[in-house]
């Protein structure tokens, strides 16, 4: 029992050291700071310039992110300040149903769903030409992936809000919005901030359901319609070369360490707030 | 005369939580600018009562309320009520301190710039006036922008008070308002209770029998629901006229 | 006053908006993939293997795709079980006095359960690439059961601690040792464990990117854990990428099935859960 729980526990250390090992190579070659800056991308020179790929995970995230948040947070409040328990009991079970969907599935969707609408739709009225491939629709499917992870949480932290401290605002004659908007929201910040984080840190990761619908094409995208090329999609699209180019594996490698480290930070701060957040609260 | 005019008056009062019948048939009147005590065992329903002056039981779901409740004469169960209009007339003390999370200036600024007073200075005079008059201000005074969560229990409580005076309220309700505080901050608030009654009408709902007599002028006797008896302080505590209060009081008297 | 009900108004409408938005996503997906996925429904999906090769072929269905993904989830799910029964039960019953190791090993396995399955993938591939093993069914299963050993050993840790304190006591105080009474415990739970392995089944079931690298594709039912094996969330993808119109259909029927299935076990998984609390309490 001993065994097998410091061997998982400790596969969070494996796999870190793991993917340096083999991230080793391509960091002999080149500056960390310069893999992260650079734009040129030429395998075959063993040239490898992560900085549109970082980029497009970026715009892909932040779009997610700037599209859920608002929504999940609107959504919370109503299902636990506002709407009747019945509504909760309703809704939910399908929030937690859309949790189990797979990101193929999400992918599948997207280019049947979201790329069209994109295309024929919203594009029309900003760009002349798109083909519906791009950071947006990534971001929207993104989006839609993370809603029930942010709504879960964020429904959590607001139930733990006392109701005397409602009450109290109530009581001085705030109207019930009044009260969500400069009492509840801020107590319920740091709860927010950890929902967001973890949300952050899941799109980072999500690779299939984003290689589908944002066009995988390695420039810096300079608007929502560009497509765009984050990290997850590169790994996922070349593994078959891999083996056959020196230094690439190991540079792909090196894109994995990256999506690591960055996913392992945000965990644990997130984690660490959360803990926070239900001590204070049971105290 | 004005003394004993009725301020909260409630008629025909019933009301159902979850199936529960937890009020019946309440008839009272509480008169203006005294300190009134609803005294009883725990589960009585005396919370529940003093919840339905101002309403706040619309915050619960499955609570039916039959009857009415008339603060100077409207009734606050009226639909064309405004219910955020009623509540600025009552200031809520609660059982335990819950001081919004902000600064302590903005806890008490924090009412009167819900209804619509922005100016810097007239918020900065409602504070100070507000945090003299719950003998808070001397203690506060150079950490007004601190988190007033960094207050002891007791100036929490204070605090509370003094956010509740600011709205310029008629009534204030006390729901236990002393469970969670030590003596010394429990008699500051008693003798804050005793000294504003000059300009307000309380309501307090306690189960300790000796605070009722030292605040109060007159006590309600609730028990199962029901209001057993109604009377003068004095009367109600040394003179009960129901056998059921006579068996309540006894500890006191002794 | 009127403004300050309007601006209620206002953002209660956001709100309703916003979860109309949020609830109705999941039948827009759901909606989408059988509007696409049934006119190319043949019962030949379920009971045939490709004709022709995956990517061009017009005949033939996705069996070995079907067989493939119950293969790597249900051998994953098996394996993932056999390390993290005795893992929950360790932070449980064996760590009495560390409660903050305990907790700590906890959030742990949450990071671990937040790191993306490419990230599994990749590190499946280096441990098989260090054993010298081709992309085989055996390193899929590999690559999904490190991804769903954080997610067993939580779900099993959150059931275990629904177990009263008394029942662990009682056993303990008849003088069994701290095994047998594991062994109490262990029983008090099965229906937690029947929802931790449909939880840990259906995350397998969909997982791309841990198989990707691990698991390789072949239009034949694997006969060994050596040869390579097709999944199903593979499948859809590659078919979807095929400028045939007849494949392309295949792939929406695909998914179709794989939502099924997925919904199939959420939907069972949360009413075990239900019930087992309803149980508990």
């Amino acid at each position: 029992m001993l065994l097998f729980t410091v061997l998982s526990v400790s596969l969070v250390f494996i796999i870190g050291i793991g993917l340096y090992y083999k991230s080793i190579p391509v960091l002999q070659n080149s500056t960390w700071w310069h893999l992260l800056t650079s734009s040129v991308w030429k395998p075959l020179k063993g040239l490898f310039g992560f900085y549109p790929y970082i980029m497009g995970t970026l715009w892909v995230t932040g779009i997610a992110i700037i599209i859920a948040l608002p929504l999940c947070v609107l959504t919370s409040l109503y299902i636990v300040e506002y709407a009747h328990s019945r509504v909760r009991r309703i809704l939910m079970p399908f929030v937690n149903l859309l949790s189990g969907i797979p990101p193929v599935i999400f992918g599948v969707w997207g280019v049947l769903f979201i790329i069209p609408l994109i295309q024929d739709h919203i594009a029309p009225h900003f760009v002349e030409f798109s083909t519906g491939y791009s950071v947006l629709a990534g971001g929207i499917v993104l989006a839609v992936m993370i809603f029930p992870l942010i709504v879960s949480i964020i429904n959590e932290v607001l139930r733990t809000m006392p109701q005397e401290l409602k009450d109290a605002s109530l009581a001085l004659g705030a109207t019930k919005w009044e009260t969500v908007k400069k009492v509840i929201l801020r107590k319920a910040l740091p709860g927010i901030i950890a929902a967001t984080v973890l949300a952050i840190s899941r799109a980072f990761g999500e690779t299939i359901a984003v290689l589908m619908v944002c066009g995988n094409n390695a420039v810096v995208p300079h608007s929502v319609f560009d497509a765009g090329y984050p990290l997850p999609a590169l790994i996922a699209n070349n593994y078959g070369d891999m083996m056959s180019i020196p230094l690439y594996d190991s540079a792909l490698m090196f894109a994995a360490l990256l999506l690591f480290i960055i996913i392992l930070l945000f965990n644990i701060i997130s984690r660490i707030i959360l803990t926070r957040l239900e001590r204070r609260i049971s105290a | 005369m004005t003394k004993d005019k009725a301020h909260i008056s409630v008629q025909d009062l019933n009301v159902h939580i979850g199936g529960n019948h937890i009020l019946k048939d309440i008839n009272i009147d509480i008169p203006n600018k005294s300190v009134t005590s609803i005294i009883g065992p725990s589960g009585c329903g005396k919370t529940t009562l003093l919840k339905t002056f101002n309403r706040l039981h619309d915050t619960a779901a499955d609570v039916k309320v039959t009857g009415k409740v008339l603060v100077d004469g409207e009734d606050i169960y009226d639909p064309n009520t405004e219910i955020t209009h009623i509540r600025k007339k009552m200031g809520l003390l609660s059982q335990r301190p819950y001081p919004l999370p902000m600064s302590i200036y903005d806890n008490v600024a924090y009412g009167p710039r819900i209804h619509g007073i922005r100016k810097k200075q007239d918020l900065d005079i409602i504070v100070e006036k507000q945090l003299k008059a719950t003998a808070l201000w001397n203690e506060v005074k150079d950490r007004l922008n601190s988190s007033a969560t960094r207050l002891s229990i007791g100036q929490q409580q204070r605090l509370c008070l003094a956010r509740g005076l600011a709205v310029g309220p008629e009534i204030i309700l006390g729901d236990e308002s002393t469970s969670a505080l030590d003596p010394v901050s429990t008699s500051i608030i008693e003798d804050l209770f005793v000294k504003l009654k000059q300009d307000y009408s309380i309501v307090l709902v306690t189960h300790i029998l000796r605070q009722a007599a030292r605040v109060s002028d007159y006590i309600i006797f609730v028990y199962n629901g029901r209001i057993v008896e109604y009377g003068k302080t004095e009367q109600v505590l040394r003179d009960p006229h129901e056998e059921l209060t006579k068996e309540y009081v006894k500890g006191y008297i002794v | 006053m009127r403004r300050r009900n309007l601006e209620e108004l206002f953002f209660k409408f956001l709100m309703v908006l916003a979860t109309l938005i949020v609830g109705g996503s999941f039948f827009l997906i759901v909606g989408t993939i059988f509007y696409k996925g049934a006119p190319y429904m043949t019962f030949d999906m379920l009971t045939k293997i490709p004709g022709g090769g995956f990517y061009i072929g017009k005949e033939g269905g996705i069996l070995n795709a079907i067989i493939g993904s119950m293969y790597v989830a249900g051998g994953a799910t098996i394996l993932g079980l056999i390390i993290s029964i005795p893992v929950a039960i360790y932070i449980n019953m064996y760590m009495d006095g560390q409660k903050f190791l305990a907790n700590t090993l906890r959030m742990v396995f949450d990071v671990l359960f937040g790191i993306p399955s490419i990230v599994y993938g990749a590190f499946g591939f280096l441990i098989m690439v260090y054993f010298g093993l081709r992309a085989s069914l055996l390193g899929g299963i590999i690559a999904v059961t490190l991804l769903v050993i954080p997610i067993l050993v939580r779900t099993l840790d959150e059931v275990i601690r629904t177990v009263p304190l008394e029942l662990r006591d009682a056993a303990l105080s008849l003088g069994s040792t701290r095994w047998e009474t594991a062994k109490v415990v262990l029983r008090a739970i099965r229906p937690g464990i029947i929802t931790a392995i449909l939880i840990s089944f259906g995350r397998a079931i969909g997982d791309v990117a841990a198989v990707l690298f691990t698991a390789g594709f072949s239009d034949n039912i694997p006969t060994s854990l050596h040869e390579p094996a097709a999944t199903l969330p593979l499948a859809i993808f590659f078919q979807l990428g095929s400028p045939i119109e007849e494949v392309q259909g295949r792939g929406y029927a695909s998914a179709l099935i794989l939502t099924i299935v997925v919904l199939i076990i959420t939907i069972l998984s949360e009413l075990l859960v239900k019930k087992f609390y309803k149980h508990k309490s």
